[in-house]
């Protein structure tokens, strides 16, 4: 009890460092796997994705990114053990913030493909077990997100494959490919428009304040869409279409249009991650601030305090700014035969999956469902060629981060607590 | 910071380097046309440079063909199989190595063609390019067809060109036969040996053809999965 009494101040400070330190590795790694589509098929350059991602990343971690918070906050350990011993809870959420942050820089130094959301998770795990034992784990919510490893891509690979197919059908496999994509995009638009709007309304902006009824909510979501499906419709037809392009099939035209299309998805897609992953860093941050501020008692449900939302999506921000250019620039060569409407199609879902489990308050890995859409987009036959072995060891790595996570955030839980003598 | 984990998911696609290998292969097979109209007025020099030529655009063929094969990893996942691309390659190049073995043969010798035979040998020998060049055209759907995702419109349009193929390698089957014909009528009078290797390169420029519609089968088996 001293401590909190004492160090206050310091504590917060200190988890606000760490939690700003992970926010700006997720920014600096995590945002290229989310843009990385996007500028692979040529739709966006360097300099605009790192504009719509700094943009998008922020709206999305403060509009719609409070619900997953509250899962790994709560979700993954048990606080009843805590009660007596709260600095322990406090100095614990610090290391695990700083394992996870040394994670995932120490990996992406590394060129490893971690999911943030599993060092996080992780690394909680480890300093609760070493805190109070294995009995604070709700083990069934860590069964929940080892399952969600194989549901997640699932469902986004599903998303993708549904939404290729259909641009196939309605596109692509026609008589007249240009004018249906002209006609069709836009509604994809608006469809883009509308999961990211509902999402927002439904989960985001009680955050800031404002709450709307269900029919409102849905009326709004579905103005949004049409909204974005009309402004769609003009750049799609103030664009140059070159009738010498190809002969046959006006497939490049085609693909004209849907880079626009993706200009829209890769705003989604930095939505929805920011929505998803600024939680990770901010999550035990707000758990840190909570006790601090109560002094020193767990509360069962406590409000967010105003400055942890913003700092999350700033972190993110910076770190996309700083490091984030590189990491995108490798994107641009050596990615496979990926056009517009292929990225579109991994993008949109991968999306719209992070999006509705943000909804859902289950954290998972942006990564996942990325892979999981590529890999639905290539089970259409749509992608030339995917690297098999990567994405096996992809998995690979999504399973090892739990115990690393853990490991890491035991050594640094000790030194901390020889810091504070506790 | 090294390049990001999660992008090697994405393999480089063989398919871009596949459509530019065929382009190149089909051009040393056309350089023959102009070769031979200097061969047949017996300006060697002239056709030794485009035999040069020929034999450049040969080895830049191989060194693509060695780059696919290298940069087609196990465990691909690819749309098509990774055998049938290997096999597709290595027809196509052979395309390059037929064109590159005729030109050779004939500056080798200084081998003349007998004018009673030039007319019929040069719409013979345009023919059997117009095959490589529609075997290239149809390997240059190939990403339309990936496009489409190996079905509906796309390849009855890819079919209906290998149709096509079928038909000029039939065309070129019985110029090769009015070719030989002519040659025998007048065989009497030419050095015997000079005729053996004539023989041997109407031959030869009909397998140019011949290669071309394999190819083009190729594709087709692989539609047909």
């Amino acid at each position: 009890m001293d401590i909190i009494a004492s160090y206050g101040t310091l504590l917060i400070i200190i988890a606000a460092a760490v939690g700003f330190f992970m926010a700006y590795g997720i920014g600096a790694n995590d945002v290229a796997n989310a843009m990385g589509t996007s500028v692979g098929s040529k739709a966006l350059t360097i300099k605009q994705a790192i504009i719509i991602a700094m943009i998008f990343e922020f709206a999305g971690a403060y509009l719609a990114g409070g619900e997953v918070t509250s899962t790994i906050r709560k979700g993954i350990i048990d606080a009843t053990p805590f009660m007596d011993i709260p600095e322990l809870m406090v100095l614990g959420m610090i290391s695990a913030l700083f394992a996870a942050g040394t994670w995932l820089l120490l990996a992406s130094m590394l060129g490893w493909p971690v999911s943030t959301t599993h060092s996080i998770i992780g690394a909680i795990i480890g300093f609760a077990l070493v805190a109070v034992g294995s009995e604070a784990i709700q083990w069934g919510k860590v069964a929940g997100i080892v399952g969600s490893w194989i549901v997640t891509p699932a469902i986004s690979g599903f998303i993708a494959y549904l939404i290729f197919m259909s641009a196939q059908k309605l596109i692509f496999d026609t008589d007249k490919p240009l004018e249906n994509a002209k006609r069709f995009v836009p509604v994809y638009m608006g469809l883009a428009g509308f999961v990211m709007s509902l999402v927002t309304i439904k989960k985001g902006l009680k955050h800031i304040g404002v709450n709307l009824g269900t029919v409102e909510g849905y009326a709004l979501a579905i103005g949004i869409a049409v909204l974005v499906g009309f402004i769609g419709k003009m750049a799609i037809n103030r664009l140059k279409i070159d009738p010498n392009a190809d002969k046959q099939m006006h497939f490049n035209n085609v693909e004209k249009v849907f880079a626009i299309l993706m200009v829209l998805t890769a705003c989604c897609m930095a939505f929805a991650h920011g929505s998803n992953d600024v939680a990770n860093a901010i999550g035990p941050l707000a758990a840190v601030v909570n006790i601090v501020e109560h002094n020193g008692e767990i509360a069962k449900k406590a409000a967010l305090a105003w400055w942890i939302l913003p700092l999350g999506g700033l972190g993110i921000v910076v770190g996309l700014a700083v490091l984030g250019k590189k990491v995108i620039k490798t994107i641009g060569e050596g990615i496979t035969h990926l056009t517009p409407s292929r990225g579109f199609a991994a993008e949109l879902a991968a999306a719209s999956t992070v999006v509705i489990a943000s909804g859902t308050g289950l954290p998972i890995s942006t990564t996942q469902t990325l892979v999981g859409a590529v890999l639905g987009v290539g089970m259409a036959r749509g992608i030339a060629a995917l690297n098999m072995g990567v994405i096996r060891n992809i998995v690979v790595s999504w399973v090892i981060t739990l115990p690393v996570g853990a490991a890491l955030a035991i050594v640094i839980f000790y030194i901390l607590r020889s810091a504070f003598g506790v | 910071m090294p390049s990001n984990a999660f992008l090697g998911v994405f393999a480089k696609s063989p398919i871009k380097p596949i459509e530019e290998h065929i382009k190149i292969v089909h051009q040393a097979s056309e350089t023959l046309i102009p070769f031979f109209n200097h061969a047949f007025k017996g300006e060697w020099t002239e056709a030794d440079a485009l035999r040069v030529q020929i034999r450049n655009l040969e080895r830049e063929a191989d060194t693509l063909k060695r780059e696919v094969r290298l940069h087609l990893p196990r465990g691909l996942f690819m749309p098509v199989e990774r055998t049938d691309l290997l096999e597709l390659i290595t027809h196509q190049d052979k395309i390059a190595n037929k064109a590159k073995d005729i030109a050779g043969r004939v500056i080798g010798r200084d081998l003349e063609i007998p004018e009673s035979i030039q007319a019929d040998f040069l719409a013979y020998l345009t023919r059997c390019v117009d095959a490589t060049k529609q075997a290239s055209e149809a390997i240059n759907e190939f990403d339309e067809l990936l496009e489409t995702g190996f079905r509906g419109r796309e390849v009855a349009l890819v079919e209906k060109m290998l149709v096509e193929l079928d038909a000029i390698e039939e065309d070129t089957d019985e110029m090769q036969i009015r070719i030989r014909k002519g040659l025998r009528n007048i065989e009497s009078e030419l050095n015997p040996i000079d005729v053996m290797f004539l023989y041997k390169i109407i031959e030869w420029v009909g397998e140019l053809a011949d290669i071309a519609e394999r190819v083009g089968s190729r594709l087709e088996l692989m539609l047909a999965r």
